[in-house]
């Protein structure tokens, strides 16, 4: 009884996460890209520089009506936005924060699968938007679907790739293993894994520059056009949890987790502040970059993407073995 | 060597039904505080499907070209490659060379393939 009040109370935890740093993000997302395109973004809601806008969205989309279109496959339209946030949650479980004061780690599980189990939850929050983009019963909505399918088919390998030259260098699947075992130099021999790892993310969470299946100028929204609500902001949400696990993930893998000065105390601070850190490069790249064209969304990840991981998967076992 | 299916094994893994379990319950908290809030107005109008503000013509689901499917085949075939990688990844400072050079000879043969789809003009969107 007591490991399951235990584990009860580690997965609350993590949920008070997975409610807070997407907000974080989302309110980093509003400021900086106004500051980006000089204009101040949203300065009335809460009062100081609009800080209580996402809470005031979603006490909006909490008591909006809720419309099923007529044409839509009701079940799957209606399961979809519940099958795109659920799963960074359950892959939040496994992330490593790093010592907290005294204690020897933050983290809800040390699965000793850890990264294969991020990786896999992952990819099943892409089928909640596969789902809606199929289940809507409409035109932009069905194309945007394909366009998803076709990205998750491209992008999943490179990632997947990139994650696994990691593995190798570290010996072991469990990501507090792999930020333990990371070495400064790291940053020298995995960058070209560092780059691909980062690009498939912000592919395989449809952001900009990768947003060809949301497309607002093409597909109105893509798989989401026909949601409003409650269901659209779980759709949103998933998003900025998508960045979250993304970024927390890019920092365990690829930046040392919490390795930093004081480690022993601060190392969630160091961890958190990286986490920030790749998350504004995220928002950044929406600023900066046009989107692709869906022939070149395919292109740069088959003919570019592709090779470089599986080079750089042959440099991690030559570095391993020799 | 460890025994990977005894009780204190599966034991580590129970947080993950914990947290599939709180998942569920928070989706459903979100779903279920909006049906308790919002208004509901029936009308025809608002179920038809959005098409720009005209009336929708034919059906959403229709017959369509799917161009990619040849990179499909490729993923299935590459996405089994990195299943393997995995297991592989962890025990190969213990193996060691021979490791190496057996997941050489299977890397390889896939880059032969990538290789020859993309000659082939596979990886082109119009060909």
């Amino acid at each position: 009884m007591g490991e399951l009040l235990d584990a009860v109370l580690r997965c609350l935890i993590v949920l008070g996460a997975f409610l807070t740093l997407p907000l974080l993000v989302g309110q980093m997302e509003h400021k900086a890209m106004a500051h980006m395109q000089s204009r101040v973004g949203p300065m009335a809601a809460g009062g100081f520089h609009g800080w209580a806008q996402l809470v005031a969205d979603g006490i909006k989309f909490v008591q909006k009506e809720s419309i099923t279109p007529a044409a839509a496959d009701r079940r799957v339209f209606e399961l979809a936005p519940a099958v795109a946030l659920v799963p960074y949650l359950v892959a939040m479980l496994a992330i490593p924060l790093g010592p907290f004061f005294g204690q020897t780690n933050l983290i809800g599980q040390d699965l000793d699968l850890g990264l294969f189990f991020v990786l896999a939850a992952m990819s099943v929050g892409v089928l909640g938007t596969l789902m809606g983009g199929l289940g809507s019963g409409n035109k932009y909505s069905y194309i945007g679907g394909m366009r998803v399918a076709a990205q998750l088919m491209s992008y999943e390998l490179p990632m997947v790739l990139a994650a696994a030259s990691v593995a190798m260098a570290a010996g072991t699947l469990s990501l507090v293993g792999i930020a333990q075992e990371w070495e400064p130099w790291w940053l020298l021999t995995q960058l070209p894994g560092l780059v691909v790892f980062f690009v498939a993310g912000l592919a395989e969470l449809q952001r900009p520059p990768f947003d060809a299946p949301l497309a607002d100028a093409e597909l109105v929204m893509g798989p989401l056009t026909e949601y409003g609500g409650m269901r659209f902001a779980m759709f949103l949400l998933a998003e900025y949890a998508g960045i979250v696990v993304l970024a927390a993930l890019t920092t365990v893998l690829f930046l040392g987790g919490w390795a930093g000065p004081w480690s022993d105390h601060l190392g969630w601070v160091w961890s958190l502040l990286k986490i920030v850190a790749v998350s504004f490069l995220v928002i950044w790249a929406r600023v900066a970059y046009p989107r692709l064209r869906e022939d070149q969304v395919n292109a740069l990840a088959w003919k570019v993407l592709v090779p470089v991981a599986l080079a750089q998967v042959t440099l991690t076992t030559v570095l391993v073995v020799a | 060597m460890r025994a990977y299916l005894d009780d204190t094994y599966l034991e580590g893994y129970l947080p993950v039904g914990v947290i599939i379990l709180v998942g569920i319950g928070l989706a459903a908290a979100m779903l279920g505080v909006n049906r308790l809030m919002r208004p509901q107005v029936a009308s025809r109008e608002k179920a038809t499907t959005y098409e720009s503000g005209v009336d929708p013509v034919g059906d959403g689901w229709s017959q369509s070209t799917v161009r990619y499917y040849v990179y499909a085949f490729l993923y299935v075939i590459f996405a089994v490659d990195a299943v393997f990688l995995f297991p592989w990844a962890v025990v190969l400072e213990e193996i060691g060379a021979a490791a190496a050079v057996e997941m050489g000879i299977f890397i390889g043969i896939l880059v032969v393939g990538l290789a020859y789809a993309w000659r082939k003009g596979v990886l082109s969107w119009t060909s």
